[in-house]
């Protein structure tokens, strides 16, 4: 059972021994320190099939899953937007290059208050929130991407005299496929991260709300329950990409 | 030599220049004149670094001269881009395949380009990659493939749009001996079955008499030192004696220092 799990999120028998180590020793923690700081793992268990089995509850976890795959869609568009522009008008570079740079050097925190001083409404909040803080990861790989498409390549390719339009299909789009998903599989898991940070600015719903609530009521077991959810989501996604990943690149020799 | 008057490609005056930063100049062509007929083979031979491969970009249309004019059946490559299309089959000095297609993918990349239907595309493509001797290999991936076997298939992949003019720059350069010979010899059926015209560009002397029927020596900067029908060599002897020639007029044509 442990192994097919393993398997599924791709890890090998040192992963499954260095986990079973640490759940041993918090399990062994939790009998010699007050439940409230370090609850046992029986009582995580419950917590998070009570997660996972009421509706309400997994309501607030699909509500942070839409938030953050919505705005890592319109960063992704974004992105690509941006980069298509500066590799076919190479002048835009110089404009864009260096407001990509300042942006990233933003902390999400300095966003979440732009975002509660800007922006009345939460949604648009938490939305504002994740794009900043992902758009320009996908703009500047896609960007370098596009860049380091060989010029043999280009040049064989403009040797049949293509279209732009079967230029950016038979070339550009299939040449960005591995750095899209590179991309992809880094954006998931920060943009989950920062969704936490953005669900504080007064949402009612969301897995960033309920860990809210849990620090409110001092309530450990659902805290960790929570976070639980958020990971597990983290690795089905990685899972799913990696798979995405294995049909998209098997053009490449494996190592 | 029948179409003899029938001009495909003419190169008039023409002069490349590159720059680099601090505005120093590198004369890459200089009174570059040529004129290819329909139907011939032409081998062009010079020095590693003498301006061919830019030349076979100009041709291409791939960059346009600074000064003179190059036309292509009548077109200028780099202005009237579009109007070549399918007209201009290029091979490269190395295979350029795209890594993510199978071998039938790349092969069917310019038909896919000049629109031709799926079945079509499909069929011609499989055809040449068949007379190419990669049946059975369609649906690998080019690192599944030898140097030989991808270079086979970018040779099928410019003769599949049926093009006009055939360019080859360096094609048979990096392949060990045996395989080039063999893959020239394959080459050489095609391109007279075909009656495609053709362009070999090589820094390889024996190679341009092996393809070619006639030879275009350039000169560093490219320019045309000798531009003769290759004569019919009665011994191993004559011919020796005929590279020897060309290694001479190569030898004496030193680089003129064109770069201020």
């Amino acid at each position: 059972m442990a192994e097919n799990w393993a398997k599924l999120f791709g890890w090998k028998k040192g992963g499954i021994v260095s986990i079973g180590f640490i759940l041993i020793a918090w399990e062994i923690s939790s009998h010699f320190v007050p439940p409230y700081l370090i609850p046992s793992l029986a009582v995580i268990g419950q917590a998070f099939l009570k997660v996972v089995t009421s509706w309400k509850m997994v309501w607030h976890v699909l509500v942070t899953i839409l938030r953050v795959m919505g705005a890592l869609c319109v960063s992704f568009f974004l992105g690509a937007i941006l980069s298509i522009l500066m590799g076919f008008v190479r002048k835009t570079e110089e404009y864009i290059l260096p407001v990509l740079h300042f942006v990233m050097g933003v902390p999400a925190l300095s966003w979440v208050v732009f975002a509660i001083i800007w922006f009345p409404k939460v949604e648009m909040r938490i939305l504002f929130i994740l794009v900043a803080c992902c758009f320009p990861n996908y703009t500047l790989e896609l960007h370098d991407g596009i860049k380091a498409i060989p010029k043999e390549l280009s040049d064989m390719i403009k040797s049949f005299r293509p279209t732009r339009c079967q230029l950016f299909t038979k070339l550009i789009l299939p040449s960005l496929v591995p750095p899209i998903l590179t991309t992809w599989k880094i954006n998931i898991g920060y943009a989950a991260r920062v969704a936490m940070i953005a669900e504080l600015v007064g949402a009612t719903t969301g897995v960033g709300f309920q860990l809210l609530s849990a620090q409110e009521k001092f309530d450990m077991p659902a805290a960790i329950a929570w976070t639980l959810v958020l990971v597990v989501f983290l690795l089905l996604s990685q899972f799913s990409l990696e798979i995405m990943e294995k049909n998209l690149l098997k053009y490449r020799p494996v190592g | 030599m029948e179409n003899a008057l029938e001009k495909v490609i003419e190169v008039r005056n023409v002069k490349k220049v590159f720059y680099l930063p601090g505005k120093q100049e590198i004369v890459i062509a200089l009174n570059l004149n040529l004129t290819i007929y329909r139907g011939e083979l032409v081998a062009i031979v010079g020095k590693t670094g003498c301006g061919k491969s830019t030349f076979f970009n100009m041709l291409l249309g791939l960059e346009p001269p600074t000064e003179g004019q190059i036309l292509v059946e009548g077109m200028d490559p780099y202005r009237e881009f579009a109007s070549l299309r399918a007209k201009i089959g290029a091979i490269f000095q190395t295979d350029r395949l795209l890594p993510w297609r199978s071998a039938l993918g790349n092969a069917m990349l310019g038909l896919e380009i000049i629109e031709k239907s799926k079945k079509v595309q499909r069929e011609i493509a499989l055809e040449w990659l068949r007379k190419l001797g990669l049946a059975g290999f369609e649906n690998a991936y080019p690192y599944q493939l030898s140097g030989g076997m991808r270079q086979r298939v970018g040779i099928a992949r410019a003769f599949a749009v049926n093009p006009h003019i055939l360019l080859a720059d360096e094609a048979f350069g990096h392949l060990d001996q045996v395989t080039a010979t063999q893959l020239r010899e394959i080459f050489l059926d095609l391109v007279k079955e075909t009656k495609t015209t053709c362009l070999v560009v090589t820094h390889n002397i024996t190679e341009a008499l092996e393809i070619g029927r006639r030879i275009v020596v350039l000169g560093k900067p490219a320019q045309v030192l000798l531009d003769e029908r290759i004569p019919q060599f009665s011994s191993p002897r004559e011919r020796e004696m005929y590279e020897k020639r060309i290694i001479s007029i190569i030898g004496e044509n030193q680089d003129s220092g064109l770069c201020r």
